[in-house]
Protein backbone atom coordinates (compact mmCIF):
# COMPACT_ATOMS: atom_id res chain seq x y z
CA UNK A 1 0.00 0.00 0.00
CA UNK A 2 1.27 3.37 -1.02
CA UNK A 3 1.09 5.69 2.35
CA UNK A 4 -0.51 8.77 1.92
CA UNK A 5 2.73 11.21 1.12
CA UNK A 6 3.36 8.93 -1.78
CA UNK A 7 -0.40 8.93 -3.08
CA UNK A 8 -0.87 12.67 -2.87
CA UNK A 9 2.59 13.47 -4.32
CA UNK A 10 1.58 11.24 -7.09
CA UNK A 11 -1.46 12.89 -7.45
CA UNK A 12 -0.03 16.13 -7.43
CA UNK A 13 2.11 15.52 -9.91
CA UNK A 14 -0.76 13.80 -12.13
CA UNK A 15 -2.36 16.65 -11.81
CA UNK A 16 0.55 19.15 -12.56
CA UNK A 17 1.40 16.57 -15.85
CA UNK A 18 -2.51 16.80 -17.09
CA UNK A 19 -2.57 20.81 -16.21
CA UNK A 20 -2.60 22.17 -20.26
CA UNK A 21 -2.49 25.70 -19.05
CA UNK A 22 -0.08 27.32 -21.54
CA UNK A 23 1.35 30.37 -19.13
CA UNK A 24 3.46 32.52 -22.09
CA UNK A 25 0.56 35.17 -23.90
CA UNK A 26 0.17 34.03 -27.79
CA UNK A 27 -1.16 35.41 -30.76
CA UNK A 28 -3.91 33.55 -32.43
CA UNK A 29 -1.12 33.64 -34.74
CA UNK A 30 0.53 30.72 -33.01
CA UNK A 31 -2.16 28.57 -32.85
CA UNK A 32 -3.34 28.68 -36.97
CA UNK A 33 -1.83 26.39 -39.57
CA UNK A 34 0.99 27.22 -41.33
CA UNK A 35 -0.68 27.98 -44.58
CA UNK A 36 -3.17 30.69 -42.81
CA UNK A 37 -0.26 32.14 -41.37
CA UNK A 38 1.38 31.85 -44.73
CA UNK A 39 -1.62 33.94 -46.13
CA UNK A 40 -1.60 36.17 -43.73
CA UNK A 41 1.71 37.49 -44.16
CA UNK A 42 1.71 37.23 -48.03
CA UNK A 43 -0.16 41.16 -48.85
CA UNK A 44 -1.27 39.37 -52.23
CA UNK A 45 -2.85 36.43 -50.85
CA UNK A 46 -4.53 37.88 -47.37
CA UNK A 47 -8.32 38.53 -48.09
CA UNK A 48 -8.03 40.80 -45.11
CA UNK A 49 -6.49 43.83 -46.89
CA UNK A 50 -9.16 43.80 -49.56
CA UNK A 51 -11.66 44.72 -46.38
CA UNK A 52 -8.64 47.33 -45.64
CA UNK A 53 -8.61 48.77 -49.01
CA UNK A 54 -12.37 49.14 -48.88
CA UNK A 55 -11.88 50.59 -45.40
CA UNK A 56 -9.17 53.36 -47.20
CA UNK A 57 -11.85 54.32 -50.03
CA UNK A 58 -14.70 54.84 -47.32
CA UNK A 59 -11.92 57.01 -45.44
CA UNK A 60 -11.67 59.36 -48.86
CA UNK A 61 -15.36 59.66 -49.83
CA UNK A 62 -17.57 62.21 -48.37
CA UNK A 63 -20.34 60.82 -45.91
CA UNK A 64 -23.07 62.87 -47.65
CA UNK A 65 -22.38 63.90 -51.62
CA UNK A 66 -20.18 67.23 -51.33
CA UNK A 67 -19.27 67.00 -47.56
CA UNK A 68 -16.66 65.94 -45.13
CA UNK A 69 -14.53 63.20 -45.31
CA UNK A 70 -12.19 61.13 -42.78
CA UNK A 71 -8.86 62.06 -44.63
CA UNK A 72 -9.89 66.00 -44.74
CA UNK A 73 -8.79 65.91 -41.07
CA UNK A 74 -7.20 62.54 -40.51
CA UNK A 75 -4.77 62.60 -43.47
CA UNK A 76 -5.51 60.54 -47.02
CA UNK A 77 -3.77 57.39 -45.46
CA UNK A 78 -4.90 58.31 -41.98
CA UNK A 79 -1.65 59.57 -41.06
CA UNK A 80 -2.43 62.22 -38.91
CA UNK A 81 -4.12 59.30 -36.87
CA UNK A 82 -2.21 58.56 -33.49
CA UNK A 83 -1.10 55.06 -33.79
CA UNK A 84 -0.56 54.77 -30.10
CA UNK A 85 -4.30 55.76 -29.52
CA UNK A 86 -5.33 53.57 -32.24
CA UNK A 87 -3.42 50.55 -30.04
CA UNK A 88 -5.22 51.84 -26.56
CA UNK A 89 -9.00 50.63 -27.96
CA UNK A 90 -11.62 50.07 -26.46
CA UNK A 91 -11.33 53.03 -24.15
CA UNK A 92 -12.95 53.69 -21.04
CA UNK A 93 -13.93 57.39 -21.22
CA UNK A 94 -14.61 58.45 -17.82
CA UNK A 95 -16.76 61.89 -18.66
CA UNK A 96 -19.13 59.55 -20.66
CA UNK A 97 -18.73 56.68 -18.43
CA UNK A 98 -18.75 54.30 -21.28
CA UNK A 99 -16.67 52.14 -23.14
CA UNK A 100 -16.13 53.24 -26.69
CA UNK A 101 -15.08 50.83 -29.05
CA UNK A 102 -12.97 51.52 -32.46
CA UNK A 103 -16.39 51.46 -34.41
CA UNK A 104 -18.26 53.41 -31.75
CA UNK A 105 -15.70 56.19 -31.82
CA UNK A 106 -15.57 56.28 -35.87
CA UNK A 107 -19.31 56.50 -35.31
CA UNK A 108 -18.89 59.46 -32.97
CA UNK A 109 -17.12 61.44 -35.80
CA UNK A 110 -20.18 60.59 -38.81
CA UNK A 111 -22.31 61.70 -36.38
CA UNK A 112 -20.10 65.08 -36.03
CA UNK A 113 -19.69 65.88 -39.42
CA UNK A 114 -22.75 64.30 -41.12
CA UNK A 115 -25.14 62.71 -38.69
CA UNK A 116 -24.91 59.64 -40.47
CA UNK A 117 -23.94 56.49 -38.36
CA UNK A 118 -23.55 53.13 -39.01
CA UNK A 119 -24.62 50.31 -37.02
CA UNK A 120 -22.55 48.11 -35.15
CA UNK A 121 -20.87 45.44 -37.79
CA UNK A 122 -22.10 47.11 -40.61
CA UNK A 123 -19.49 45.96 -43.38
CA UNK A 124 -18.55 49.38 -44.17
CA UNK A 125 -17.98 49.95 -40.46
CA UNK A 126 -15.81 46.48 -40.03
CA UNK A 127 -13.71 47.89 -43.20
CA UNK A 128 -13.29 51.34 -41.62
CA UNK A 129 -12.01 49.78 -38.42
CA UNK A 130 -9.74 47.08 -40.19
CA UNK A 131 -8.34 50.55 -42.05
CA UNK A 132 -7.73 52.35 -38.83
CA UNK A 133 -6.57 49.14 -36.81
CA UNK A 134 -4.03 48.34 -39.38
CA UNK A 135 -2.65 51.84 -38.73
CA UNK A 136 -1.06 50.54 -35.56
CA UNK A 137 0.22 47.29 -37.09
CA UNK A 138 2.80 46.04 -35.22
CA UNK A 139 2.13 48.70 -32.54
CA UNK A 140 1.30 46.21 -28.89
CA UNK A 141 -1.64 46.94 -27.41
CA UNK A 142 -2.21 49.27 -25.15
CA UNK A 143 -5.29 49.20 -23.11
CA UNK A 144 -5.49 51.77 -20.40
CA UNK A 145 -6.46 49.87 -17.15
CA UNK A 146 -5.66 52.48 -14.44
CA UNK A 147 -8.09 53.35 -11.89
CA UNK A 148 -10.50 52.33 -9.58
CA UNK A 149 -13.26 52.65 -12.55
CA UNK A 150 -11.30 50.64 -15.24
CA UNK A 151 -10.70 47.86 -12.66
CA UNK A 152 -13.86 47.21 -11.98
CA UNK A 153 -15.25 47.23 -15.41
CA UNK A 154 -12.18 44.59 -16.11
CA UNK A 155 -13.46 42.62 -13.01
CA UNK A 156 -16.56 42.57 -14.19
CA UNK A 157 -15.70 41.41 -17.63
CA UNK A 158 -13.31 38.39 -16.29
CA UNK A 159 -16.78 37.17 -14.48
CA UNK A 160 -18.36 37.51 -17.94
CA UNK A 161 -15.46 35.82 -19.63
CA UNK A 162 -15.70 32.45 -17.11
CA UNK A 163 -19.72 32.34 -17.00
CA UNK A 164 -20.79 29.36 -18.87
CA UNK A 165 -23.25 30.10 -21.57
CA UNK A 166 -25.69 27.93 -24.09
CA UNK A 167 -26.71 24.52 -24.15
CA UNK A 168 -22.43 23.41 -24.93
CA UNK A 169 -22.39 25.27 -21.93
CA UNK A 170 -19.34 26.37 -21.79
CA UNK A 171 -17.19 29.74 -20.76
CA UNK A 172 -14.76 31.93 -22.48
CA UNK A 173 -12.27 30.42 -20.23
CA UNK A 174 -12.60 27.05 -20.03
CA UNK A 175 -11.70 26.85 -24.10
CA UNK A 176 -9.28 30.24 -24.07
CA UNK A 177 -7.47 29.75 -21.21
CA UNK A 178 -7.68 25.88 -19.64
CA UNK A 179 -7.54 24.12 -22.86
CA UNK A 180 -5.67 27.01 -25.24
CA UNK A 181 -3.50 25.01 -27.58
CA UNK A 182 -5.36 21.46 -27.46
CA UNK A 183 -7.39 20.81 -30.61
CA UNK A 184 -10.90 20.75 -31.59
CA UNK A 185 -11.78 19.19 -35.08
CA UNK A 186 -8.57 19.71 -36.19
CA UNK A 187 -8.34 23.42 -35.43
CA UNK A 188 -5.88 24.57 -32.50
CA UNK A 189 -7.82 26.33 -30.10
CA UNK A 190 -6.33 29.72 -29.29
CA UNK A 191 -5.94 31.61 -26.36
CA UNK A 192 -9.08 34.51 -27.64
CA UNK A 193 -6.14 36.93 -27.96
CA UNK A 194 -7.61 40.53 -29.95
CA UNK A 195 -4.57 41.68 -31.68
CA UNK A 196 -5.41 40.57 -35.14
CA UNK A 197 -8.95 42.22 -35.19
CA UNK A 198 -10.88 42.58 -37.67
CA UNK A 199 -9.75 39.06 -38.82
CA UNK A 200 -10.57 37.40 -41.64
CA UNK A 201 -12.01 33.83 -40.92
CA UNK A 202 -11.32 31.14 -43.18
CA UNK A 203 -14.64 29.92 -41.45
CA UNK A 204 -17.18 32.31 -42.61
CA UNK A 205 -15.11 33.93 -45.59
CA UNK A 206 -16.08 37.03 -43.94
CA UNK A 207 -14.71 39.67 -41.75
CA UNK A 208 -14.90 39.90 -38.49
CA UNK A 209 -14.70 42.86 -35.61
CA UNK A 210 -14.15 40.98 -32.36
CA UNK A 211 -17.60 42.10 -31.24
CA UNK A 212 -19.04 39.68 -33.97
CA UNK A 213 -16.74 37.34 -33.26
CA UNK A 214 -17.91 36.98 -29.67
CA UNK A 215 -21.80 36.96 -31.13
CA UNK A 216 -19.86 33.98 -33.68
CA UNK A 217 -18.34 32.06 -30.10
CA UNK A 218 -22.16 32.08 -28.53
CA UNK A 219 -23.75 31.23 -31.63
CA UNK A 220 -21.58 28.45 -31.32
CA UNK A 221 -22.15 27.68 -28.03
CA UNK A 222 -25.73 27.58 -29.11
CA UNK A 223 -26.19 30.54 -26.51
CA UNK A 224 -28.41 33.55 -26.95
CA UNK A 225 -25.70 36.09 -27.80
CA UNK A 226 -25.39 39.57 -26.07
CA UNK A 227 -26.52 42.44 -28.23
CA UNK A 228 -24.15 43.92 -30.18
CA UNK A 229 -24.42 47.37 -28.58
CA UNK A 230 -25.12 45.65 -25.06
CA UNK A 231 -23.28 46.64 -21.86
CA UNK A 232 -21.99 43.01 -21.75
CA UNK A 233 -20.43 42.91 -24.85
CA UNK A 234 -18.56 46.41 -23.98
CA UNK A 235 -17.52 44.34 -21.02
CA UNK A 236 -16.21 41.60 -22.62
CA UNK A 237 -14.27 43.79 -25.54
CA UNK A 238 -12.86 45.62 -22.70
CA UNK A 239 -11.61 42.97 -20.98
CA UNK A 240 -10.50 40.65 -23.57
CA UNK A 241 -8.75 43.87 -25.38
CA UNK A 242 -6.87 44.39 -21.79
CA UNK A 243 -5.89 40.91 -21.80
CA UNK A 244 -4.19 41.48 -24.91
CA UNK A 245 -1.78 44.15 -23.70
CA UNK A 246 1.44 43.63 -24.97
CA UNK A 247 0.66 42.03 -27.97
CA UNK A 248 1.70 43.50 -31.25
CA UNK A 249 -1.45 44.77 -33.70
CA UNK A 250 -1.74 42.14 -36.51
CA UNK A 251 -4.75 43.34 -38.48
CA UNK A 252 -5.73 42.05 -40.72
CA UNK A 253 -4.97 38.79 -38.85
CA UNK A 254 -6.46 35.36 -41.10
CA UNK A 255 -7.71 32.94 -38.61
CA UNK A 256 -10.06 30.00 -38.70
CA UNK B 1 -51.50 41.83 -58.02
CA UNK B 2 -52.76 37.98 -57.22
CA UNK B 3 -48.95 36.85 -58.85
CA UNK B 4 -47.80 39.08 -56.36
CA UNK B 5 -49.41 37.86 -53.38
CA UNK B 6 -49.13 34.61 -54.31
CA UNK B 7 -45.48 35.08 -53.91
CA UNK B 8 -45.95 36.36 -50.87
CA UNK B 9 -47.46 33.66 -49.40
CA UNK B 10 -44.92 31.37 -50.87
CA UNK B 11 -42.19 33.54 -49.58
CA UNK B 12 -43.62 33.46 -46.13
CA UNK B 13 -44.17 29.28 -46.13
CA UNK B 14 -40.66 28.94 -47.28
CA UNK B 15 -39.06 30.44 -44.49
CA UNK B 16 -41.28 28.64 -42.66
CA UNK B 17 -40.49 25.63 -43.94
CA UNK B 18 -37.01 26.57 -43.63
CA UNK B 19 -36.72 26.35 -39.89
CA UNK B 20 -38.78 22.73 -39.98
CA UNK B 21 -36.18 21.96 -42.31
CA UNK B 22 -33.30 22.84 -39.96
CA UNK B 23 -34.34 20.02 -38.01
CA UNK B 24 -36.38 21.64 -34.79
CA UNK B 25 -38.95 18.88 -34.12
CA UNK B 26 -41.35 19.89 -31.12
CA UNK B 27 -39.99 20.15 -27.28
CA UNK B 28 -40.13 16.98 -25.92
CA UNK B 29 -41.05 16.68 -21.95
CA UNK B 30 -37.67 15.91 -20.00
CA UNK B 31 -37.39 12.70 -18.51
CA UNK B 32 -36.15 12.65 -15.21
CA UNK B 33 -33.50 9.82 -14.45
CA UNK B 34 -31.75 8.57 -11.21
CA UNK B 35 -27.90 8.48 -10.77
CA UNK B 36 -26.70 5.73 -8.69
CA UNK B 37 -23.06 5.16 -7.69
CA UNK B 38 -22.41 8.05 -10.54
CA UNK B 39 -24.42 5.69 -12.94
CA UNK B 40 -27.62 6.03 -14.76
CA UNK B 41 -28.74 2.23 -14.98
CA UNK B 42 -32.31 3.05 -16.62
CA UNK B 43 -32.43 3.98 -20.30
CA UNK B 44 -33.72 7.60 -20.68
CA UNK B 45 -37.39 7.34 -21.21
CA UNK B 46 -37.04 3.58 -21.60
CA UNK B 47 -35.73 4.18 -24.83
CA UNK B 48 -33.69 1.43 -26.44
CA UNK B 49 -30.69 2.89 -28.73
CA UNK B 50 -30.08 1.72 -32.30
CA UNK B 51 -25.86 1.40 -32.37
CA UNK B 52 -25.72 2.42 -36.36
CA UNK B 53 -27.98 5.73 -35.96
CA UNK B 54 -25.79 6.46 -32.79
CA UNK B 55 -22.75 6.32 -34.80
CA UNK B 56 -24.08 8.94 -37.56
CA UNK B 57 -25.27 11.19 -34.44
CA UNK B 58 -21.51 10.83 -32.41
CA UNK B 59 -19.85 11.72 -36.19
CA UNK B 60 -22.43 14.11 -37.16
CA UNK B 61 -20.89 18.12 -36.51
CA UNK B 62 -24.05 19.22 -35.98
CA UNK B 63 -25.73 16.35 -33.61
CA UNK B 64 -23.23 14.80 -31.28
CA UNK B 65 -20.14 15.88 -32.50
CA UNK B 66 -17.92 13.52 -30.36
CA UNK B 67 -15.11 13.27 -32.69
CA UNK B 68 -14.72 17.33 -31.88
CA UNK B 69 -13.05 16.71 -28.84
CA UNK B 70 -12.68 12.88 -28.34
CA UNK B 71 -10.14 11.10 -30.45
CA UNK B 72 -12.61 8.22 -31.93
CA UNK B 73 -10.55 4.74 -34.34
CA UNK B 74 -12.23 5.86 -37.35
CA UNK B 75 -10.73 6.69 -40.99
CA UNK B 76 -13.75 7.72 -42.57
CA UNK B 77 -14.21 10.99 -40.08
CA UNK B 78 -12.08 13.92 -40.78
CA UNK B 79 -11.82 15.25 -37.26
CA UNK B 80 -9.52 15.23 -34.51
CA UNK B 81 -10.08 16.41 -30.98
CA UNK B 82 -7.73 16.24 -27.97
CA UNK B 83 -9.78 17.73 -25.41
CA UNK B 84 -11.13 14.75 -23.78
CA UNK B 85 -9.92 10.81 -23.60
CA UNK B 86 -9.96 8.91 -26.62
CA UNK B 87 -13.61 6.73 -26.81
CA UNK B 88 -11.40 3.54 -28.30
CA UNK B 89 -12.62 0.59 -26.43
CA UNK B 90 -14.70 2.30 -24.27
CA UNK B 91 -17.60 -0.10 -24.19
CA UNK B 92 -15.51 -2.02 -22.92
CA UNK B 93 -13.55 -0.21 -20.18
CA UNK B 94 -16.82 1.35 -18.55
CA UNK B 95 -20.23 -0.54 -17.79
CA UNK B 96 -23.39 1.21 -19.78
CA UNK B 97 -24.55 3.56 -17.20
CA UNK B 98 -21.46 5.01 -16.17
CA UNK B 99 -21.25 6.08 -20.06
CA UNK B 100 -24.86 7.27 -20.28
CA UNK B 101 -24.00 9.35 -17.04
CA UNK B 102 -21.39 11.29 -18.65
CA UNK B 103 -23.02 11.81 -21.70
CA UNK B 104 -26.60 13.10 -19.94
CA UNK B 105 -24.67 15.39 -17.75
CA UNK B 106 -20.65 14.81 -17.05
CA UNK B 107 -21.25 18.67 -14.83
CA UNK B 108 -22.95 16.25 -12.24
CA UNK B 109 -19.60 13.90 -12.11
CA UNK B 110 -17.22 16.88 -12.40
CA UNK B 111 -18.61 20.58 -11.90
CA UNK B 112 -15.46 22.04 -13.80
CA UNK B 113 -15.75 19.00 -16.39
CA UNK B 114 -16.05 20.95 -20.38
CA UNK B 115 -17.95 18.61 -21.65
CA UNK B 116 -21.58 19.31 -22.95
CA UNK B 117 -24.50 17.62 -21.04
CA UNK B 118 -26.49 16.37 -24.28
CA UNK B 119 -29.25 15.45 -21.86
CA UNK B 120 -29.28 18.03 -19.33
CA UNK B 121 -31.61 19.54 -17.44
CA UNK B 122 -32.70 22.43 -19.61
CA UNK B 123 -33.79 24.46 -16.97
CA UNK B 124 -29.98 24.49 -15.72
CA UNK B 125 -29.07 25.89 -19.20
CA UNK B 126 -27.52 29.62 -18.82
CA UNK B 127 -28.54 31.47 -21.60
CA UNK B 128 -29.53 29.33 -24.01
CA UNK B 129 -30.41 30.53 -27.24
CA UNK B 130 -33.67 31.72 -27.80
CA UNK B 131 -35.12 29.39 -30.35
CA UNK B 132 -33.35 26.10 -28.43
CA UNK B 133 -35.00 27.47 -25.07
CA UNK B 134 -36.70 24.43 -22.96
CA UNK B 135 -34.67 21.72 -25.16
CA UNK B 136 -31.52 19.28 -24.35
CA UNK B 137 -29.04 19.20 -26.82
CA UNK B 138 -29.88 15.92 -27.78
CA UNK B 139 -33.22 14.23 -27.54
CA UNK B 140 -33.57 11.18 -25.28
CA UNK B 141 -33.73 8.90 -28.38
CA UNK B 142 -30.68 10.32 -29.95
CA UNK B 143 -28.44 9.67 -26.35
CA UNK B 144 -29.59 5.97 -26.05
CA UNK B 145 -28.54 5.48 -29.72
CA UNK B 146 -25.18 7.11 -29.06
CA UNK B 147 -24.65 5.12 -25.69
CA UNK B 148 -26.04 1.80 -27.92
CA UNK B 149 -22.96 2.74 -30.41
CA UNK B 150 -20.28 3.37 -27.93
CA UNK B 151 -21.15 -0.18 -26.28
CA UNK B 152 -20.11 -1.33 -29.51
CA UNK B 153 -16.88 -0.12 -29.54
CA UNK B 154 -14.97 -2.75 -27.44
Amino acid sequence: MMDNKALFAAVLLGVLLASPVIAEKLSGYAFVKDETRAMQDDDFANPGLLAMEKGAALFNTPFRPGGKTCAECHGEDGEKLDVQRIAGYPIYDPDSREIVSLQSRVNTCRSRIADDILPTNHPDLIALETFVRHRAQGVPVNVNTAGAERQALLTHGEELYKTRYGLIDMSCHVCHTVYAGQHVRGQKISQGQTNGFPTYRLGTGEMASLNLRITQCMDLMRAEPFPPDSEEMKLLEYYLSARSNGLPIETPAVRY
Amino acid sequence: MLVALLGLITAGTTSAADLSASGLPPIEPYCQWQQTDFMINEPLCGLKGDATRGRAIATDGSRGNCVACHDMPFTDVEGYGTIGPSLAGIGARYPEGYIRLRVVDAKSVNPLSIMPGYYRDPSKIHRPAKMLEGRTFLAAQQVEDVIAFLMTMK
